[in-house]
């Protein structure tokens, strides 16, 4: 990889998006993923909690006129939760999203969004309250979030954060293409498949 | 020193090398991929120019988007034909082995990857649906992944990954009748959360585990994932061995390998981050009451009070009434249902078909509930057929499908209408789920969904024993 494409710093507006446990169905429901591309999920993200059947707007923050442009999303416990599809970051990425700050997050959801270079990090349950609180009050307001310092600034506040180490080091370095990185082991996986005793009839 | 759990032997013996990131490069023994989250990987790796390192090692089948009325091609919904026509595509342009609707062999992947033999302990296990969990039932490490990593599978048999924490999960006790393995998940979910799971693979054991065939396993197994555990697996034992033999990929030399498989199982003296215990004597007939899986209900509790929950789940309990607009402090049971579904790769195998029939035997569907089942393959339902079970079905009131994902997450054209309350035998009540944003999903047993549509509500399955 000769370009750099690490992941240190994401600064934006804010967009909270408040509740517990809501899984990839509620991102982005199955049947928009009848398709063969990951092209234009972006307008379909939350679609159900969003629109009705008739298609007018529900009381949803990603309908608020004032949290349009955001990119960083707060949300609770277990954001993700549920289906592996990829699909469900795919729809926030193309939304805007490029970043995901919450209590705790469904792993695959989160594997999933680093896999495309999008940091998931956790903080305590006050910080997210009071960073939602903050952005209601003032969705203008900068967020921005550092990966080196573990820290998220916005206004007078900053609030420590976590991430899963590996994370962390795949995007602050640039490596979160997982492709590439495991594509430099071929022969290694060759060997190690010439010894796994049921690929090689329990010799 | 202590001795080894089974993922810690299986995640060694998988481990390519280290990566910087602290992340192991782990081989795959095992890749499945069905038609939703396929195409994207494919074409990713035509992008790269890049080949399927172990075609081998892939198997694929259709199951997410297929009908079960009719399987005619081209399918009507032209979405799912592209989709279907893709797979086909891939498979041929990239040599994997495919069990299409021709081969018998159909059916939904967490089912047929166990039928065929497939399955088998020790291995590692993933594909790009997050149920993959179901095939640690044979004691190996399967867990499901997103399509970027079904790419890196398919071109380096790889896949990079941090290793999970190890929590044992001791069901102790004998169930009693009525209870199903079905109820035991719900119990641990309901117990442990939908979050609890976050960074642990699960290892089930204790009695009430070792009493289970291999299906029932392979229905606790399947729902890891919604209790937070990307993986769930259940030591090999002779169950596993018994199960296993003269499956059409079973190893050719079978005593070798069951030798092979019981050195992979934990230790006695294994160490563990953390252990559980659940006493399965006390467990009763579970019916979900919201809007995700721990949101579960013993069937002779009323649905709870939100003051009477546990703080930090009062918010999503609020949540899920103004979903369901059910009355906190009713009895759950009575609770009137529009349509019964049984299927999934939760609860669609052969003896899950066996306990739904027993119950509706002889008995009629109620009126204007919309039943049906739907096999989990091919060869489920050819085996129901040989048992009479589709008649018994049919005759009850049911309608008898071709195998599919089906009314699980509607990808088909089965799927909830308006308000509509399904009692279901699948895995997830999340909202919208079965297709209507408004919809309702009330999950349980396939034996309790068959005493659902007998009496048109919310049944107790130990009235119809």
């Amino acid at each position: 990889m000769t370009e750099d494409q690490s992941i240190k710093n994401i600064k934006g507006r804010g967009i909270p998006l408040p509740g517990d446990d809501i899984d990839t169905d509620r991102i982005i429901p199955a049947r928009y993923l009848k398709n063969i591309t990951f092209d234009g999920l972006g307008r379909y993200v939350f679609y159900d909690v969003r629109f009705n059947e008739d298609k007018t707007r529900k009381d949803h923050p990603f309908n608020d006129k004032k949290f349009e442009k955001a990119s960083i999303l707060i949300v609770n416990k277990n954001f993700g939760c549920g289906s592996s599809r990829e699909h469900a970051p795919q729809a926030l990425m193309g939304y805007g999203i490029k970043a995901i700050v919450g209590e705790s997050f469904g792993e695959i959801f989160a594997d999933n969004c680093t896999t495309l270079g999008i940091p998931v990090i956790t903080a305590q349950k006050e910080d997210i309250e009071n960073l939602m609180s903050v952005i209601n009050d003032d969705p203008a307001l900068e967020v921005r979030v550092d990966l080196e310092k573990m820290e998220v600034n916005y206004g007078d506040f900053t609030i420590s954060i976590n991430q899963k180490e590996s994370s962390r080091i795949l995007l602050t370095q640039g490596k979160w293409d997982s492709l590439s990185e495991l594509l430099q082991a071929k022969d290694q996986t060759a060997e190690l498949a010439k010894k796994l005793p049921y690929l090689n009839e329990f010799k | 020193m202590s001795g080894k759990n089974l993922l810690d032997k299986v995640w060694n013996l998988h481990t390519v090398r280290e990566l910087p990131s602290g992340q192991t490069q782990l081989f795959v023994g095992l890749h499945l991929i069905h038609e939703v989250t396929s195409p994207q990987a494919f074409q990713m790796l035509r992008e790269k120019g890049l080949k399927v390192a172990y075609p081998q090692n892939t198997f694929a089948t259709a199951d997410h988007i297929v009908p079960t009325d009719d399987q005619h091609r081209p399918f009507k919904d032209e979405l799912a034909e592209g989709m279907m026509a893709a797979l086909e595509k891939n498979v041929k342009e990239f040599n994997i082995n495919y069990f299409d609707f021709k081969s018998n062999k159909q059916g939904i992947v967490h089912v047929i990857g166990p039928e065929l033999g497939l399955t088998q302990p020790g291995m590692t296990i993933v594909c790009g649906d997050s149920h993959t969990s179901t095939h640690g039932a044979f004691g190996s490490i399967a867990f499901g992944i997103g399509t970027s990593q079904v790419r890196d599978v398919l071109a380096t048999q790889c896949i990079a990954m941090q290793k999970p924490k190890a929590r044992r999960i001791n069901v102790v006790g004998k169930l009693r009748g009525g209870v199903y393995s079905k109820d035991v998940i719900l119990t641990i979910i309901r117990k442990l959360g939908v979050n609890g799971g976050i960074g642990f693979a699960y290892e089930y054991a204790g009695k009430a585990i070792d009493n289970m065939s291999m299906e029932e396993r392979m229905s606790i197994c399947n729902m890891s994932i919604e209790g937070g555990a990307r993986a769930g697996y259940i030591n090999p034992d002779q169950k596993t061995f018994d199960y296993l033999k003269g499956k059409e990929f079973a190893p050719k030399d079978f005593n070798k390998a069951v030798n092979w498989w019981k050195s992979i199982a934990s230790d006695e003296d294994a160490d563990y981050d953390d252990i559980v215990e659940i006493d399965g004597s006390e467990i009763e007939p579970m019916v979900t009451w919201g809007i995700n899986p721990g949101q579960a209900a013993g069937i002779s509790e009323n649905f709870p009070e939100i003051n009477e929950l546990p703080g930090d789940e009062r918010e999503t309990a609020k949540e899920a009434y103004e979903h369901t607009s059910y009355e906190p402090g009713t009895p759950v049971k009575g609770t009137e249902i529009n349509v019964a579904f049984v299927g999934s790769c939760t609860n669609s195998r052969i003896s899950d078909l066996r306990e739904a029939a027993k119950i509706v035997s002889s008995k009629k569907v109620a009126k204007n509930i919309k039943a049906f089942v739907v096999p989990g393959s091919q060869q489920v339902k050819a085996a129901a057929e040989q048992e009479g079970l589709d008649k018994i079905f049919v005759n009850a009131g049911f309608q008898w499908r071709d195998a599919g994902c089906s009314m699980c997450l509607a990808m088909n054209p089965d799927k909830l209408q308006g308000r509509e309350i399904c009692a279901s035998s699948s895995n997830r009540n999340f909202k919208g789920r079965q297709g209507s944003a408004a919809g309702r999903t009330i999950l349980m047993s396939p034996a309790m969904v068959a005493a659902a549509a007998i009496e048109g509500k919310v049944a107790d399955v130990r009235d119809y024993l």
